[in-house]
């Protein structure tokens, strides 16, 4: 058997494919909001997608969304059972994609126990205005916790 | 397996995250090291695409306008596999591309080459039994790009899978075979290893050929194993 497939960049163009139909509502009318920006070491990213994977009841719940100009994205979800969301970003200048976790406030794990106290908080989603804020920072002080899968 | 050559055995196969010849990934990838996840954090299978969501004509992107497209038609078709052989079975794939000209058909492409009103360049499909998938389409163009003097991109067409779970996703280019672009494209070069390299080309087949009709291609995407039975 031949080895893995190497990832490539998504490029700037993946909305050609990507937004045929809304997919940043990972249960649509759910009662969690969650909005973000993400920023790489010049500012706002315009042109990342987010993926939010989540257990349900009956298997996987997936969303996805774009960022906007100022590099803003807006989930809307429910608190999945453990607390935890996956989340995968995707950008030109992203070789392969991102994989990183979303804690809902006050929710912790081994895997989060794990990282260095400082970087923490960069996981957890914290309210803001009834929404949950989740930030995503590729590099700079507040650079996001990232793993490798 | 000790978790630094786990990292280890990634970056062989996948490029780094920061490879300076790409320009934009100076201020793109992480300065920090990834953590591993242990493997049991891992194992969320993917959402279930049904068949619902793929329409008759969405593997094949030269029958979604009145006309036909412009370029040469190909077929693109393989197998869907997990490391160990598996077939992956029912798995989203997503592609898109740029017309016969190099010109991709969103607002920020702004390379002068027209438009094609009978091409959009978005195609999807479910996988068999087997992990096969087909698309029929046209070849793609190269472009230029602001990367370094005189850059130009390879033809490709960008592919997006989804696996048996979260850590069989992939989001990757396809290339094709005898390109003279791949020596000057830092895209195509940061994958190191140049076996795994030439896993990113298809192959032409002349058996998977449409007589006076289409060329044919065959490109295989291995996905990392399931971590779950």
């Amino acid at each position: 058997m031949s080895g893995r497939t190497p990832s490539q960049t998504v490029g700037p163009f993946f909305a050609i494919a990507f937004s045929r139909e809304r997919q940043c509502d990972v249960v649509p009318g759910g009662s969690v909001q969650i909005v973000g920006h993400v920023f790489d070491g010049d500012g706002p990213v315009h042109d990342a997608i987010v993926e939010l994977w989540q257990q349900g009841e009956h298997g996987t719940l997936w969303g996805r969304c774009g960022t906007g100009p100022d590099g803003s994205f807006e989930l809307v979800t429910e608190r999945p059972p453990d607390g935890v969301a996956d989340v995968q970003v995707f950008a030109r200048g992203l070789l392969r994609h991102l994989v990183t976790r979303l804690y809902f406030p006050g929710v912790s794990d081994e895997v989060l126990d794990a990282v260095e106290a400082e970087r923490r908080e960069t996981l957890v989603a914290r309210e803001e205005d009834g929404a949950l804020r989740f930030d995503i920072h590729l590099q700079g002080d507040r650079e996001t916790v990232f793993f490798a899968v | 397996m000790s978790e630094d050559r786990d990292v280890a055995i990634l970056e062989d196969v996948d490029p780094p995250l920061h490879y300076p010849d790409y320009r934009s990934t100076t201020v793109r990838a992480p300065k920090r090291p990834l953590v591993v996840l242990p493997e049991r954090f891992r194992d969320l299978e993917s959402p279930v695409f049904g068949h619902e969501s793929i329409a008759e004509l969405d593997n094949d992107l030269t029958r979604q306008h009145e006309g036909e497209p412009q370029g040469q038609r190909i077929v693109v078709t393989g197998r869907v596999l997990e490391e160990d052989g598996r077939p992956v079975r029912n798995a989203l794939i997503e592609i898109w591309q740029t017309n016969a000209g190099g010109r991709y058909r969103h607002e920020g492409d702004q390379h002068p080459s027209p438009l094609d009103p009978n091409f959009t360049g978005a195609g999807r499909t479910l996988t068999d039994d087997d992990g096969r998938y087909e698309f029929v389409t046209i070849k793609p163009g190269a472009y230029p790009w602001g990367n370094h003097p005189n850059a130009w991109r390879p033809a490709h067409i960008h592919f997006s899978l989804f696996g048996r779970a979260f850590s069989g996703r992939l989001v990757t280019q396809m290339y094709f075979p005898d390109d003279p672009l791949f020596d000057q494209d830092p895209i195509f070069q940061s994958v190191r290893d140049p076996k795994a390299r030439e896993r990113l080309l298809a192959q032409f087949d002349l058996a998977l050929t449409r007589p006076e009709w289409a060329l044919g291609f065959r490109w295989d995407i291995v996905l990392r194993s399931t971590p779950f039975e």
